[in-house]
């Protein structure tokens, strides 16, 4: 599966220390090093916030740069919920593979909404979900993406003011100049 | 070294603390101002949605910050969870010059005559310390009035027969309705309620120096980026800070009010901002730290003839916290009701505040501020998927269709939602942290059912299509709108100050925040606390002899 991850490259940070290279599968030579996610995380990642926000007629998740949001934030200020993603994304492979014997991200968009289902009603099959609870789980990485896709791009997501530009909110809002009018 | 003895120490520089300062000030005592944080600026957060102080799931743009502020609230019976200042239960308000006021959506009511005489008018409500207030109105309102000039105020409450009388109107003109508020006032005439503007703390015109609202879509959670917000830290402080007569100390973290083994007060230690401890010594003591820290900061205040911590010999000192059980409703409708006219709360009604049947007491209601996308991403019908395309769905067709009207039910006091200090649990200072527990009186659930009921009808009446309700259940209260623990009152069994925000057991300290609040009213508490500063410092000014003043 082709993945777009965004052009840049980022620097490695002390704090994260389990980043690894990545090869993009698009641009070859590209090498991302993730802040806080492996690259098995990240495809992983990448593959949940895609269905929790969906490319329909405007950008989802993906495009919108979210799970560069996440990783960032892991890194720094988010970085209470470092154990919490850890075992809840093994979490996910485990259910994945429970359900449908195939890592999630390999799963078809139906399996995979079937997946992210389970955990959300806590009711998620796997050893991993005795240590932590699947449905809050759920909610941490729901919410994470929400604020990738919502928040400012200096966050690290919403790029390029995707959600906003979907939404029909003028940004930066200029008093006086807006372009948004009332239909 | 020693630091040079002043005749007050204020205690935080927010709503209360910034009045109080500048009321002494003025009269000619020498005043130090400490406060944690320091002075926020527009650009610390800009248009962040997520740093504002309303969502913070980045961090408070206006402090406290995460790395160096905690809190314990309870987790069930005999179990307590350690929070964040970034996480909900915390509780928290800001940490900044102004505190509240910076960042706050700006609402200015006054209290009714009612909310001042909660017992009287209800009678005793079963499993509350439901009271009266030592003071009333008619002693408040010069105080109100001259909160709303000073600080600044635009409304009209002229269309409100509910109003409290007052003697002067507001001295700028009420800021018109946007889209919502027109077709909502439509609505509340027919149903025969009576709309109004909602007074704001906020420049509808020039006023006080400072430009008019631009009417931006970011106020509240925000600091004004062309500051026409006002607060204490645009007004009273610089108002302070120009009598030559206080000295505002940022960063600068209180530990405890020194009480001599009189029982007097002889200053407040505190750490600076290299955070080496320092003394202050005064006269007298006035601690503004908002109803949470006020009283974890006297629990922390032990001493020979005060061992529980001064103004607590009845115990009383953390108890009764209370906020507001925010109920309303939402609705969605077929045409755009958003017209990105902010802050966006225009209108108001108080038609619910009393007179409910069989309910003592009830709530304000209005429309609310304009929702930024993160917040509203979470706004849905009961049982509504929140993700997948059915979330990018309900976003794209009523993120400009829809409408929220709410109101901060007044809730019935409980004697053991309260505030202690934690036996193990210290800040980076090493100051054992506050402790949170208790919960919500059943009552302020049947005032959100009914509250909310109204809500609901009014907005089906302005044409949605799909409404729902939500009625917070009997979680912990506080937050924002935290007050009510170090009641004032008559008996000293029964309260921590007298009327006047003095403590009862120790003459030369004073409280004027939201923790003197009896009940915290049917409103928003903020104009109320302001004017509770202007009460308390107008006694101390009218009462100053000299260092030797409060000392009998
Ligand atoms: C986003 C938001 C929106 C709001 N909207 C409204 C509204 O529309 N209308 C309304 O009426 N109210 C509103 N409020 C609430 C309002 O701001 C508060 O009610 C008010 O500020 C409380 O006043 P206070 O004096 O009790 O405490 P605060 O204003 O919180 O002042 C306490 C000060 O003490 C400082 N402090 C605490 N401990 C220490 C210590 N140990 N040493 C030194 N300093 C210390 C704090 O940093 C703070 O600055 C809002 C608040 C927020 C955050």
């Amino acid at each position: 599966m082709a993945i777009k991850y965004n052009r840049r490259r980022f620097v490695k940070t002390v704090a994260a220390g389990v980043g690894s290279a990545f090869l993009l599968p698009t641009r070859g030579a590209d090498v991302i090093v993730w802040r806080f996610f492996t690259n098995a995380e990240a495809r992983l990642v990448d593959a949940i916030t895609e269905q929790i926000i969906p490319a329909d007629q405007d950008p989802g998740a993906r495009d919108a740069g979210v799970i560069n949001f996440i990783d960032k934030q892991l890194a720094s200020r988010l970085r209470r919920h470092q154990q919490v993603y850890r075992v809840g994304l093994a979490g996910v492979e485990e259910t994945s593979r429970v359900m449908f014997k195939e890592d999630f991200a390999a799963l078809k968009a139906e399996q995979q909404v079937e997946v992210l289902k389970a955990l959300e009603s806590g009711k998620a099959k796997g050893e991993t979900w005795r240590k932590q609870s699947s449905s809050a789980f759920f909610r941490l990485i729901r919410d994470h993406t929400m604020a990738g896709f919502y928040g400012g791009p200096q966050h690290g997501g919403n790029r390029g003011y995707a959600s906003y530009k979907m939404l029909g909110l003028d940004y930066p809002q200029i008093i006086g100049q807006n372009r948004y009018r009332r239909k | 070294m020693a630091l040079k003895q002043v005749n007050a120490v204020v205690v935080g520089a927010g709503a209360g603390g910034g009045v109080v300062a500048k009321e002494l000030s003025e009269a000619g005592l020498s005043v130090v101002l400490l406060e944690r944080g320091g002075w926020a600026t527009f650009e610390q957060h800009g248009h962040d949605e997520l740093i504002s102080q309303r969502i913070t799931i980045l961090g408070n743009a206006f402090g406290p910050d995460d790395e160096r502020y905690r809190r314990v609230v309870s987790a069930g019976p005999g179990k307590w969870r350690v929070v964040l200042p970034s996480e909900g239960g915390y509780n928290n308000n800001a940490a900044c010059v102004g505190s509240g006021t910076v960042s706050y959506g700006a609402m200015a009511w006054r209290f009714m005559e009612k909310d001042f005489r909660m017992r009287s008018t209800y009678g005793a409500v079963a499993g509350s310390t439901l009271e009266d207030w030592p003071i009333s109105y008619s002693d408040l309102e010069p105080f109100y009035e001259k909160a709303e000039w000073e600080i600044g105020v635009a409304g009209d409450m002229s269309t409100n027969p509910f109003s409290p009388p007052r003697r002067k109107p507001y001295p700028m003109p009420p800021f018109p309705l946007n889209r919502e508020g027109e077709t909502l006032q439509a609505a509340a005439k027919k149903l025969g309620f009576h709309p109004f503007p909602v007074p704001m703390l906020r420049n509808s015109v020039p006023y006080n120096g400072r430009a008019a609202c631009i009417k931006c879509r970011y106020c509240v959670g925000f600091a004004c980026e062309v500051n026409a917000k006002c607060g204490t830290h645009n007004t009273v402080i610089p108002a302070a800070i120009a009598t030559g007569n206080c000295n505002v100390r940022t960063h600068c973290v209180a530990k405890e009010v020194a009480v001599d083994d009189r029982g007097f007060a002889k200053g407040v230690s505190y750490f600076d901002a290299d955070d080496r401890e320092q003394f202050q010594p005064a006269d007298l003591v006035v601690v503004s730290a908002s109803a949470t820290e006020t009283a974890r900061l006297l629990l922390n205040s032990k001493s020979k003839l005060f061992p529980t911590g001064a103004g607590n010999r009845s115990d009383w000192v953390g108890r009764n916290l209370q906020g507001h059980a925010y109920a309303g409703a939402w609705g969605l409708f077929e045409q755009e009701t958003f017209d990105d006219v902010g802050a966006g709360a225009t209108i108001a009604i108080s038609d619910f505040n009393h007179g409910n049947p069989g309910l003592a007491g009830g709530a304000m209601l209005a429309n609310e501020f304009i929702r930024l996308p993160y917040l509203f991403a979470d706004r849905r019908p009961p049982g509504a998927p929140s993700w997948g395309k059915a979330h990018k769905d309900f976003q794209r067709r009523f993120y400009k269709r829809s409408m929220s009207v709410m109101g901060p039910v007044q809730e019935m006091p409980v004697f053991d939602a309260r505030v202690e200090v934690d036996p193990e649990v210290k800040d980076h200072w090493g100051i054992p942290v506050a402790r949170i527990s208790g919960h919500r009186h059943p009552h302020d659930v049947e005032i959100g059912r009914f509250t909310s009921s109204k809500a609901e009808l009014w907005l089906k009446e302005a044409g949605a299509i799909q409404t729902w309700t939500n009625v917070p259940g009997l979680g912990v209260s506080g937050g924002q709108h935290q007050a009510g623990t170090c009641r004032m009152g008559n008996a000293p069994k029964t309260s921590v100050t007298n009327k006047h925000g003095q403590l009862h057991d120790i003459p030369n300290i004073f409280v004027a925040d939201g923790s003197l609040h009896v009940t915290n009213g049917g409103f928003n508490p903020a104009l109320t606390i302001m004017a509770l500063g202007y009460w308390v410092g107008d006694y101390i000014r009218k009462n100053w002899k000299g260092p030797k003043s409060f000392r009998s």
